[in-house]
């Protein structure tokens, strides 16, 4: 089993303001696993369309709650947990194909879930209608020393 | 979120030049600005210059898309000027470079007229 090394909880209105704030405050986070460049760019770009999505699709024209949980682990993996409680998604594999979008008069492209899934190692997306939506990702960070085992350091 | 608009001597070419975080957020603001200016000019080219955005995610898709759609409306072309890597990336990914060509340009060779000082 793998270990949690550091655990925080977050939570915040869904304001797009609180796009910008919630993917800088993960890449401080993930800071402890001294990640690449290219790695905290993977995961400030995914963390943007979680939230993104959440507070467009999810709290649409109402204001709601966004939970974040951010975890790392001692197998040098960052798991983000990003949670709204807004109007679900019906049919979820057929949200994640690529294109596919429900609002596109608000430009969005339908690539959100496309851009999480190839920037992260693993992305899972849990939805019912009108309860809201839950998207956990994880990364494994390499990182500027090079980890490339699945040891610890 | 800065933006700084360029158009060149004979009207033809827009240039938007971005700089700072593309996400839903800026890009509403990017957007209105942007297409005021195709509308006031119609320029057979639109270049949306990347050089100095340091962040983008697939709002700034829908951006080039968006614009792509309106340029096409009046049977111009939008071009990717000087992508960075990070943002390249996502450009692929998207496959959107399929409607707007990516174009490396070392610098504008023609004389530009500035139409406004990017606003916050
Ligand atoms: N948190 C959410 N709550 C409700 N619906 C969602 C949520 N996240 C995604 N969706 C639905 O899934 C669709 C696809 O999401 P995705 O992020 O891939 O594309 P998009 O947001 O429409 O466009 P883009 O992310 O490219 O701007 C959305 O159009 C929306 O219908
Ligand atoms: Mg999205």
């Amino acid at each position: 089993m793998k270990k949690v090394q550091n655990e925080v909880k977050v939570r915040f209105l869904s304001a797009s303001e609180n796009e910008s704030f919630s993917r800088t405050l993960v890449c401080g986070f993930a800071l402890s696993l001294r990640p690449r460049v290219d790695e905290l760019g993977d995961i400030k770009t995914a963390v943007s369309e979680a939230v993104t999505n959440a507070i467009v699709h999810g709290y649409r024209s109402t204001v709601g709650y966004i939970d974040m949980l951010l975890r790392t682990y001692d197998d040098r993996s960052l798991y983000i947990k990003i949670r709204d409680r807004g109007c679900g998604i019906a049919d979820v594999k057929k949200a994640m194909e690529p294109l596919f979008t429900t609002a596109p008069e608000e430009e969005r492209a339908g690539l959100g879930f496309a851009v999480m899934e190839s920037f992260m190692d693993k992305l899972l997306v849990k939805s019912e209608v009108n309860k809201g939506t839950t998207v956990i990702m994880i990364k494994r960070i390499v990182g500027i020393d090079g980890y490339k085992t699945e040891k610890q350091n | 979120m800065a933006l700084d608009i360029k158009l060149n001597k004979d009207k033809t070419k827009l240039y938007a030049f971005l700089d700072g975080e593309i996400d839903h957020h800026s890009s509403v603001f990017l957007r209105t600005d942007i297409d005021l200016n195709i509308t006031l000019y119609k320029p057979k080219a639109l270049f949306i210059d990347f050089s100095a955005v340091t962040f983008m995610d697939s709002s700034g898709i829908g951006l080039v898309m968006g614009r792509y759609k309106k340029m096409n409306e009046i049977g111009g072309r939008v071009y990717i000027q000087n992508p960075p890597n990070h943002i390249k990336r996502v450009m692929l990914l998207s496959g959107v470079n399929r409607l707007a060509k990516i174009v490396n340009a070392d610098m504008i060779s023609e004389e530009v007229e500035t139409l406004e000082e990017g606003a916050k």
